[in-house]
């Protein structure tokens, strides 16, 4: 039962209910009832005597239960009715990923810790997805793919994205690509949820409305035994995007702004959460951009609100339960950001560093020597569709070498098999080729962080790149005086048709 | 036998959390480290500065900062200090810089591979750093105190990164402030010790300064230039750190069962 008493008052409930304002459906509870494996009664165990009057929560003392999104998921994952930012708390989790990268080093510190025989805490709560290292010839990094087909075989482990044919990556059934995107695709993300992963870009998650955020091999090797992990309790950012989204913008010019605006240190140990009628407006894949680059500002994690976007997207995904939670009118943020997003342009990260924001139509004078377009950030289906929207404005070939990887085996499927809006029936990889686009390549992380020495697209040489992967620091794609220009998939597409940085709207207005 | 690792029915303990913040929250959590002991011991006596200034060819065998043990107790391996000489670093130094991509193949749980991860430390550098970290060749570096700016570690949530510098040989890096994953995997492994300053050190020290780091005191002692330098407390760190880590903090607190 629950331990504490719910003070409800009637008004303060009605106050919450028109306040919310993010979907029609009918919201949940004030705050989450916590989950725990005993069944808790769902009745309010006390009610303080209604108010003869309309008074609001602030004069009451109700407003110490007031949470943001992150608290309330801390809250409920860690058993407490309310607790606030800068609490160390352990919480359970309820997905923990990990890939080739770092699996084997967290398997390792597992077995170390919990002793070689250990069994991991829920076999159907770990998803092995192997995507960093693998169309290679690198020997370790094979070995690496190995080590996790055999834990995944003695632990019996329910979700292992295996793959054995490095030739051809369509011969494996059970193949993903990159980890994020998987994680999607495979309804692992849910609202209110606690997922954590061996990758700083884990937050991508946070696009489904729950914690979202990436570990080290240690923790990771501690949550595999444990199912739970300490973790503090971060304060919030809120950022609220209003305004129509012009047609040549994205989210990543959404988020490549914000952290221009905060720096790459101005969300650290903070949640950071997206609400407004833009961010209503984007779809999974579009907020999925947008919570990616969050650890590039330093944030822990990145929120969306579910909605009834959300709810659709997962319908034919996960069938297991899940209860969306969602901030209160009265909670606290540390800071509040407004944009108003039909003001805003397309934009860059130049070298060396996320942070360091530009308009692309100022960088037009930078002539590059190639284009990249993949990751997790910008390797998704929309990204595709959007890349081949300016090809297909264009109609002319690209001037560099242009370079695509889809992230997933469901995205290259895409790339091959849905048409293009206003194409006249033509596939993504139809108007790829005949811009004169690189093959697309098989799904992986590919170029992103350079990666063993034969890796596809790897920048060997010193050399400019627009490109629609996260970060740009010196030797992120491989060569330490490579330039790396990040850019939205419209930027990069019109970027390669001329040979130079250019804003979208050259091809698209 | 095997054992599934159970949680603790009781629940959920808290940390403390009066440690004074006079900037943003500090953070990270729990690291397994060698016991540090808070409570002042009998001051450290230095090794005369001339007996490490004397060594005209830096020597490979230049031992990771002296975390020199508590005074006299044989049984003690509480670290209250550190020494040695310092590499200075800038701003925003991410964990390509530390630990390149390709040589994450590396797994940091095999010690061969641990070795090798050393001699890759800082390896990501730009020219612009004309003092390499860790010679060609070589798997230890002869610096066993970074000193950085702001945001140090940022990027990935590799675990190679404060690995690869604890491989290297070094013992404790003082940075303006970090990232927070950076920190939290430098507290977990116990390869470096997290410590933060409390104004821009980096701006002052320079590569190969000889400086002693007074744990108790929070001090940082630059011996070339002779001045001092405050230190921020650990934070909420703190026990798990004295615990020994997250392993032995939770077996401590009965999350999991003790070996």
């Amino acid at each position: 039962m629950a331990s504490s008493t719910i003070t409800l008052t009637p008004t303060s409930f009605i106050l919450n209910k028109k306040d919310l304002g993010f979907s029609a459906f009918s919201a949940p509870s004030l705050f989450s009832i916590p989950k725990c494996r005993r069944t808790v009664s769902k009745k309010i165990c006390s009610v303080m005597t209604p108010q003869q009057s309309e008074r609001k929560p602030s004069t009451t003392g109700s407003v110490k239960t007031a949470m943001t999104m992150t608290e309330k998921i801390f809250a409920r994952a860690s058993e407490k009715t309310q607790l606030s930012p800068g609490e160390n708390v352990w919480v359970n989790v309820d997905i923990l990923m990990t890939h080739d990268v770092c699996g084997p080093g967290s398997i390792g510190i597992f077995k170390k810790e919990f002793g070689e025989n250990a069994k991991v805490w829920d076999r159907e709560k770990i998803v092995i997805i192997p995507d960093h290292y693998i169309f290679t010839s690198d020997e370790r990094a094979n070995r690496n793919v190995d080590i996790l087909r055999d834990f995944c075989m003695e632990q019996n482990i329910k979700y292992f994205y295996d793959i054995k044919d490095l030739g051809n990556f369509k011969a494996n059934p059970d193949y993903k690509g990159v980890c994020h995107i998987a994680l999607a695709q495979e309804g692992h993300c849910r609202p209110g949820e606690v997922l954590l992963g061996t990758d700083s870009h884990t937050c991508t998650a946070g696009a489904f409305g729950q914690f979202a955020t990436g570990i080290g091999n240690t923790d990771a090797g501690f949550v595999l035994g444990a199912g739970k992990l300490l973790l503090k309790v971060p304060p919030t950012l809120r950022f609220v995007l209003d305004g129509e989204m012009p047609s040549y913008l994205l989210a990543k010019d959404l988020i490549l702004q914000i952290i221009g605006e905060i720096s790459v240190s101005g969300a650290t140990y903070k949640s950071m959460e997206f609400v407004g009628t833009t961010v209503e407006s984007l779809t999974m894949e579009e907020r999925m951009t947008l919570c990616n680059m969050v650890v590039e500002a330093g944030g822990k994690n990145g929120v969306v609100p579910a909605d009834s976007t959300t709810f659709k997207y997962l319908e034919d995904k996960t069938s297991v339960a899940y209860e969306p939670v969602y901030s209160d009118e009265q909670a606290r943020f540390l800071s509040e950001y407004r944009f108003d997003v039909s003001k805003l342009e397309p934009l860059v990260a130049k070298p060396h560093s996320p942070d360091n924001r530009a308009l692309a139509r100022e960088c037009k004078d930078v002539k590059i020597d190639r284009v990249y377009i993949g990751s997790c950030t910008g390797g998704k289906t929309e990204d595709f569709m959007a890349a081949a929207k300016v090809f297909l404005a264009s109609g002319k070939k690209v001037k560099v070498p242009t370079f695509l990887v889809p992230a997933t085996q469901k995205v290259w499927m895409d790339v091959y098999g849905l048409e293009v809006p206003g194409s006249g029936g033509k596939t993504c990889s139809q108007i790829f080729e005949e811009a004169g686009c690189d093959t697309p390549a098989s799904p992986s992380c590919g170029a992103c962080l350079g990666g063993p020495k034969d890796t596809y697209a790897r920048m060997n040489e010193p050399m400019v790149c627009v490109s629609t992967t996260n970060r740009n620091f010196p030797g992120r794609m491989g060569h330490k005086e490579g330039q790396i220009y990040l850019a939205s998939p419209y930027t990069a597409a019109a970027s390669a048709l001329t040979g130079y940085v250019t804003d979208p709207r050259e091809f698209l207005l | 036998m095997t054992m599934a690792a159970f949680l603790s029915r009781s629940p959920n303990p808290t940390l403390a959390t009066s440690i004074t913040r006079s900037s943003l929250p500090t953070a990270p959590h729990f690291l397994k480290f060698p016991n540090v002991s808070p409570s002042p011991t009998h001051p450290v006596k230095l090794k005369p500065l001339t007996a490490q200034s004397s060594r005209s060819t830096p020597s490979l065998t230049t031992p990771r900062a002296t975390a020199t043990p508590s005074s006299s107790s044989p049984s003690s391996t509480a670290a209250t200090s550190f020494h040695g000489l310092c590499y200075v670093v800038g701003d925003n130094i991410d964990t390509d810089q530390i630990i390149p991509a390709e040589y994450l193949t590396l797994v940091p749980s095999k010690p061969a591979e641990y070795e090798k991860l050393g001699s890759y430390a800082l390896i990501g550098l730009p020219s612009t750093y004309t003092t390499r970290f860790v010679e060609p060749n070589e798997t230890k570096t002869k610096y066993s105190i970074v000193i950085g700016g702001y945001n140090f570690g940022c990027g990935s949530s590799r675990e190679h990164a404060p690995v690869a510098l604890g491989a290297a040989g070094v013992a404790a890096v003082v940075a303006e402030s970090y990232a927070r994953i950076f920190f939290r995997n430098s507290v977990a492994t116990g390869e470096v010790y997290p410590l933060e300053s409390e104004g821009r050190i980096c701006e002052e020290c320079k590569t190969g300064d000889t400086v002693t780091i007074e744990l108790a005191q929070s001090l940082l002692i630059n011996h070339t230039t002779g001045k001092e330098y405050r230190l921020k407390p650990i934070g909420d760190a703190g026990p798990v750190i004295e615990a020994g880590g997250i392993f032995a903090y939770a077996r401590n607190t009965g999350m999991i069962p003790s070996n």
